[in-house]
């Protein structure tokens, strides 16, 4: 879902007034059918707009009420004005949270779009058994995170898991993986970098695709290398196509739990306890639906913040030809 | 180049060392080629080896016990399959996954094409605004909501019920975005000349819009589906009794049940993937699209 946020944010920005198009209402004189016309629009409208407000607008305001408020899901809330985002402020845990889900980001981010890169520039080229090959590049992505996670803990299981046995076979003892505390991190960013690879992949295909080939060969002709043709031709021109993944990635990544939930629940000792972890616990097995909700809200403002800057910012890098 | 030849042998050796010259670029060109699709093709196994190893664990009956599946299963089985379906009401799991998916697709489907017509061409005063409010809704995380969702759907008296778990995911700006895309592409005099036949703007709709927009409203079953069979935090959130958990709700308890048990969980998994795996083979083309374009924009 969080794919298209990008989507609409480059939209947003790209001020594409696309939604001016439609058709005049025919006959707009006449009174009754101008009613008509409105009650063809609320027919249209509301079934959207109804689930909207009840289920995303409203729980977000309040959302930002039971932040102000004392509250175990059970007895009546009480008002504690800004208590809630005070004790966070102050509380070593919220930076430890914080940081374990940066470090999420800074290792997983680098890894999808390198490999997410290379993949696209060799299936970009004539490769036989192109879309067999990115079929199955893709398929981790339609897999769910539950089941990525299961997975990929079994893969690293250190006694018997294969990696570590392959590792043992070349006469490596692999890690503890995601029971050692300086492994588990690692291990939820290796799932996760191969289950969002070919996501990448794709979206950066399609840039690549959008490249117009005569510009490359002009500078193939001109003597450019391929290095040279990949950073000074194609990336500038794939930036848009980088400026999304970019973007999306950095929401997702404030928003990891799912695969952390499923593989460390996040320990162990606390190292992979990451924002969402902390507000699931917070809600759900320590009864401060309150702190929880001041957390989701920093944790909101945090990506908004984020997204505002790198939109901003986008003029300086990324290129619109 | 028959007459150079022929005249002396100075330019006859610059061509046959610009044959040579050409024949091993060929050949460099074939090395990489050659050397390019083995990487691929490793990769690619590296990429699928996890899927395989999910389906060997889940044949080899007591995997995990201490022991490490061969490559290949010696003794394959459906062990795992039937301790899956007689330890965990898992049919009802699957039965649960399964109905929360389609109704959330149909549902999708519905409200998106509707939202998406009055966007695309039904104009009326603060549509943009309305229309930047949408958008934004895709910008709040579901983390922010889940506590005053929570607590909403139990003053309703829906918490622990399908209904509960299906209600927030009724409406979605995705769905709406990318359908209003599809339908600005459908020429206007279209809806014009089915509007000098007497057609309103719900046979426009229908029998003009929705027929045109068919690979976008493909795409979006598709997301549709998959963001439901594969959610995890709302239905572990709403959903408190076993019998009506979905899918990877009952795959993360079952770790915990079963610690070491991998050939279960595997199991499990399989079935999970499963049917993701059916509509992406028939899909494929509008999945890979829709990310595609999600990127273009």
């Amino acid at each position: 879902m969080t794919a298209l946020v990008g989507a609409a944010a480059a939209e947003i920005d790209g001020g594409s007034s696309s939604s001016a198009t439609g058709v005049a209402p025919r006959h707009p004189s006449a009174r009754g059918s101008r009613r008509r016309y409105a009650l063809t629009v609320l027919a249209f409208m509301l079934p959207s707009a109804i689930p909207l407000v009840l289920f995303v607008l409203g729980p977000m305001v309040a959302a930002a009420w039971i932040s102000l408020t004392e509250w175990n899901l059970l007895s009546p809330a009480k008002w504690v004005g800004l208590d809630n985002y005070a004790t966070l402020l102050t509380d070593p845990a919220t930076g430890d949270v914080f940081l374990h889900t940066v470090y999420y980001i800074v290792g997983y981010l680098p890894l999808v779009y390198v490999g997410g890169l290379a993949i696209a520039l060799a299936l970009n080229t004539a490769l036989r058994g192109r879309t067999l090959l990115r079929g199955i590049y893709f398929l981790p992505v339609i897999t769910s995170w539950i089941v990525v996670a299961l997975v990929w803990r079994w893969l690293l299981n250190p006694s018997n898991g294969v990696v570590n046995t392959v590792l043992g076979f070349f006469g490596i003892e692999g890690p503890g993986w995601w029971s050692d505390p300086a492994w588990a991190m690692p291990s939820i960013i290796l799932a996760s970098a191969w289950k969002d690879l070919g996501f990448v992949m794709v979206i950066l295909l399609a840039g690549l695709q959008a490249i117009d080939p005569g510009l490359v060969d002009a500078a193939r002709v001109d003597g450019a290398g391929w290095w040279r043709r990949l950073f000074s031709i194609t990336l500038p021109l794939l930036s848009p196509a980088t400026f999304f993944v970019v973007v999306i990635s950095l929401i997702n990544g404030f928003q990891v739990f799912d695969q952390v939930y499923a593989m460390t629940g996040g320990g162990p000792g606390g190292a992979t306890q990451v924002v969402v972890q902390q507000i699931y616990d917070l809600t759900f097995r320590y009864g401060k639906a309150g702190e929880a909700s001041a957390l989701s809200w920093l944790l909101f403002i945090v990506i908004l913040a984020v997204t505002v800057v790198q939109i901003r910012g986008q003029r300086k890098w990324v290129n619109y030809g | 180049m028959a007459e150079t030849t022929l005249r002396a042998t100075g330019p006859r050796t610059v061509a046959a060392r610009t044959v040579a010259a050409r024949t091993a670029a060929a050949r460099a060109a074939m090395g990489r080629s050659v050397l390019l699709h083995t990487v691929m093709v490793i990769g690619a196994l590296v990429m699928f080896f996890p899927f395989y190893w999910t389906l060997v664990t889940s044949l080899s009956p007591g995997s995990g016990l201490g022991s490490t599946p061969s490559l290949l299963p010696a003794d394959p089985g459906f062990d795992a399959y039937v301790q899956l379906f007689q330890q965990v009401p898992f049919a009802r799991v699957v039965g649960n996954s399964m109905l929360l998916a389609v109704v959330t697709t149909l549902v999708q489907l519905f409200t998106s094409a509707t939202a998406a017509y009055a966007f695309s061409r039904l104009p009326f005063p603060g549509r943009t605004v309305v229309f930047g409010v949408y958008l934004a809704t895709m910008m709040i995380p579901l983390q922010v909501l889940v506590v005053p969702l929570f607590a909403e759907l139990k003053a309703f008296g829906l918490v622990d019920t399908y209904l509960g778990a299906l209600l927030p995911t009724f409406a979605a700006a995705f769905g709406i975005f990318l359908l209003r895309q599809a339908m600005n592409q459908v020429p206007i005099e279209l809806d014009e000349a089915a509007a000098l036949d007497g057609a309103g703007h719900f046979r426009i709709f229908w029998t003009v819009i929705l027929p045109n927009i068919r690979p976008a409203l493909a795409t979006l079953a598709v997301f549709a589906f998959m963001g439901s069979w594969n959610s995890f935090l709302w239905p572990l959130v709403v959903l408190r009794s076993p019998e009506l958990q979905t899918l990877p709700v009952a795959l993360a308890g079952l770790q915990g049940q079963f610690t070491t048990q991998w050939d279960i969980v595997m199991a499990g998994s399989v079935i999970s993937i499963l049917p993701m795996l059916a509509i992406y083979l028939f899909a494929q083309k509008y999945v890979i699209q829709g990310v595609a374009n999600a990127g273009l924009k």
